[in-house]
């Protein structure tokens, strides 16, 4: 794999500040939404769709694809800013987001928007979804990797843990696991609503090659993405400790900006706080 | 008499007809299924032999997938599957698979329409001495509601093989449910077999049926009984094996219901919910006749033999009788 350059870093970096701008921009045209947990992510669905996929925008059903599951679908606003930035489809249908008619569901809905790879946001289904597809390659000769977006807070729901035990027995070294820990969920924190303690920890235990990583540092995750790319044990899983609300300090690490979105005031305070990046 | 233009089984109504497990047939027709097609794969959750997929299995280990007891995780693990290309059956007790997963039917199999077939087998109280929480009275109800799902309870073994290759064919997520205990076989490898087609099996010798009866799966078997002793009292009836209770066959309802005026629906499920309720919302809409339903009464079941709780629960061929002779009381003519 392709060592990130600094010339690469810097122009991720100028991608993930775009899309948390068009983010901001969309949830609050939308009026309704997750705002935090999409700003957190924003580093790493950079990464992944503009250095890591194998991926077609031009042919999205292409065969030879890898695959990538967005289990936490609240924050589909970072998918789908994500997927326009690539190419996927217009970034002006962004402002459809949850309005009646358009492809942008408020939760992703494949009957809607063909080109992802499953509807999402009851939590906890994700991961065994991405098993499935895993084995299925697996039987199929090993010729996709299978990415699997997870948040922390749906490790609390019992199936993720059925989906995280028979990866492990399958040995499915094609599959690779990204938890985005932000350490919130609606209620509240993590560790107040239901101790989650050290994941990397837990998911050794079942077997798994885990890393802790930070989310926001390109570098170091695309170093962890490569070591669980070459690891053909089995299943890999990446810790990615991320800030919510990652961009705009105000609301950064505040669970309050978990299920809400910005009014007009908050959101011109955050583009232009966003927008300072260019200076 | 039975209707032989189906080419149904001529010594159904010895006193000891041949019998076979619903579950068994399905198990051998997913062997064949398995055969003519290597993207079927089969995935079970530590439930195996006994739902039959045992054969599968040893034909072809490498399409098998156990998960062990995680029901919740064989619904989704199927779905990603399919999304790959793949056509998985998934084997369980009908109790746990629509019962414990019923969410994740809906959302990673049914919202994505992915073309998952669900085997429920030992529903209904036909599994016996288990006991009522193994007995599932309300899956038919529940997978019925979910869009893009098919559902399907074979009368037979003979049935539910030709279901098992036929489903391995469609793109639609599908519920099958069977039966644990062996039952009669009514129907022969020579009886045609369509999803979404309701068959008469027993007609009058000659006229109009005065009585409507609608059954699915093996409990058929007691319905057609019932019109055979009916036929001595003068009480003819036309007998419909509704295999497929969605998509509902509306036009055979519909025109058996026109000929008689007054339906009885048979199953072993609860009576709300179930099969005689998506007749009775059909014909609400279509065709408005009395309708008496021979189900389970909003109860839990118990152990027992499954002719001892049919008895009880007034599912047996009795109990269909006095249904039959109670209708006609209602009908206007």
């Amino acid at each position: 794999m392709e060592i990130l350059a600094d010339e690469k870093i810097k122009e991720l970096k100028d991608i993930a500040n775009k899309i948390r701008i068009s983010i901001v921009a969309m949830l609050y045209n939308a009026g309704s939404g997750h705002t935090a947990g999409a700003l957190g992510m924003t580093d790493i669905l950079t990464l992944l769709y503009f250095h890591i996929l194998k991926h077609n925008p031009k042919d999205p059903f292409w065969k030879e694809r890898d695959r990538l599951i967005l289990s936490n679908g609240h924050t589909c606003p970072v998918l789908y800013t994500t997927m326009a930035y690539a190419g996927y489809f217009p970034k002006e249908e962004l402002l459809t987001l949850r309005k009646f008619g358009s492809r942008l569901q408020g939760h992703p809905h494949r009957e809607f928007i063909n080109f992802i790879e499953t509807s999402s946001g009851p939590l906890g289904e994700g991961l065994a979804q991405a098993v499935g597809m895993a084995i299925a390659d697996k039987i199929d000769g090993n010729v996709h990797y299978i990415y699997a977006i997870l948040s922390d807070g749906e490790h609390e729901e019992g199936s993720t843990w059925e989906a995280v035990m028979l990866a492990n027995k399958e040995k499915l070294s094609n599959l690779i696991v990204i938890v985005d820990r932000n350490k919130i969920q609606i209620d509240g924190n993590t560790e107040v609503v239901m101790p989650l303690l050290d994941l990397k920890d837990k998911y050794e235990s079942f077997g798994w090659f885990a890393q802790e990583v930070s989310g926001h540092d390109f570098w170091e995750l695309n170093n962890a993405i490569y070591k669980a790319k070459i690891h053909r044990e089995g299943p890999s899983v990446i810790i990615t400790n991320t800030i919510p609300g990652k961009g705009v300090k105000e609301w950064e690490n505040d669970y309050k900006w978990h299920g809400k979105v910005p009014n007009k005031k908050e959101a011109e305070m955050a583009i232009n706080e966003l927008s300072k990046n260019y200076a | 008499m039975l209707n032989q233009s189906l080419k149904l089984n001529t010594k159904i109504f010895d006193e000891n007809p041949d019998k076979k497990s619903t579950r068994s047939g399905f198990g051998e027709g997913l062997v064949n299924a398995g055969s003519t097609n290597e993207d079927v794969v089969v995935l079970c959750a530590d439930l195996t032999e006994s739902t039959k997929v045992n054969l599968f299995a040893e034909r072809f280990p490498n399409r098998f997938i156990q998960v062990g007891i995680a029901e919740q995780n064989l619904a989704s693990v199927a779905s990603g599957m399919a999304a790959m290309g793949k056509i998985p059956f998934i084997a369980s007790y009908a109790m746990f698979s629509p019962g414990r997963n019923w969410e994740q039917i809906r959302t990673t199999i049914c919202y994505n329409n992915q073309p998952v077939k669900i085997i429920g087998s030992h529903a209904g109280l036909s599994v016996g001495p288990d006991g009522g929480s193994h007995q599932a009275l309300e899956d038919i109800a529940l997978a019925r509601v979910i869009p893009n799902m098919t559902v399907i309870s074979p009368v037979d073994a003979i049935e539910a093989k030709k279901v098992a290759v036929a489903c391995a064919t469609t793109k639609e997520p599908t519920y099958i449910r069977l039966a644990r205990n062996d039952t009669p076989i009514i129907t022969t490898e020579e009886t045609p077999f369509e999803i979404g087609k309701a068959q008469l099996i027993f007609v009058p010798e000659v006229g109009l049926a005065h009585v409507g009866i609608i059954a699915t799966g093996p409990i058929s078997y007691s319905a057609i009984l019932a019109a055979k002793e009916l036929e001595k009292q003068n009480i003819k009836i036309k007998v419909l094996n509704l295999s497929t209770i969605k998509p509902l066959d509306k036009n055979s309802i519909i025109a058996l219901a026109k000929e008689t005026k007054v339906i009885v629906t048979c199953e072993d499920h609860q009576a709300n919910g179930g099969m005689g309720s998506a007749v009775a919302e059909c014909l609400a809409g279509n065709y408005p006749v009395p309708i008496k339903f021979v189900g389970i009464k909003d109860q839990f079941g118990q152990s027992g033999t499954p002719e001892e709780l049919a008895k009880h629960y007034k599912i047996d061929t009795s109990s269909i009788i006095e249904a039959v002779e109670n209708i006609l009381k209602k009908k206007i003519s």
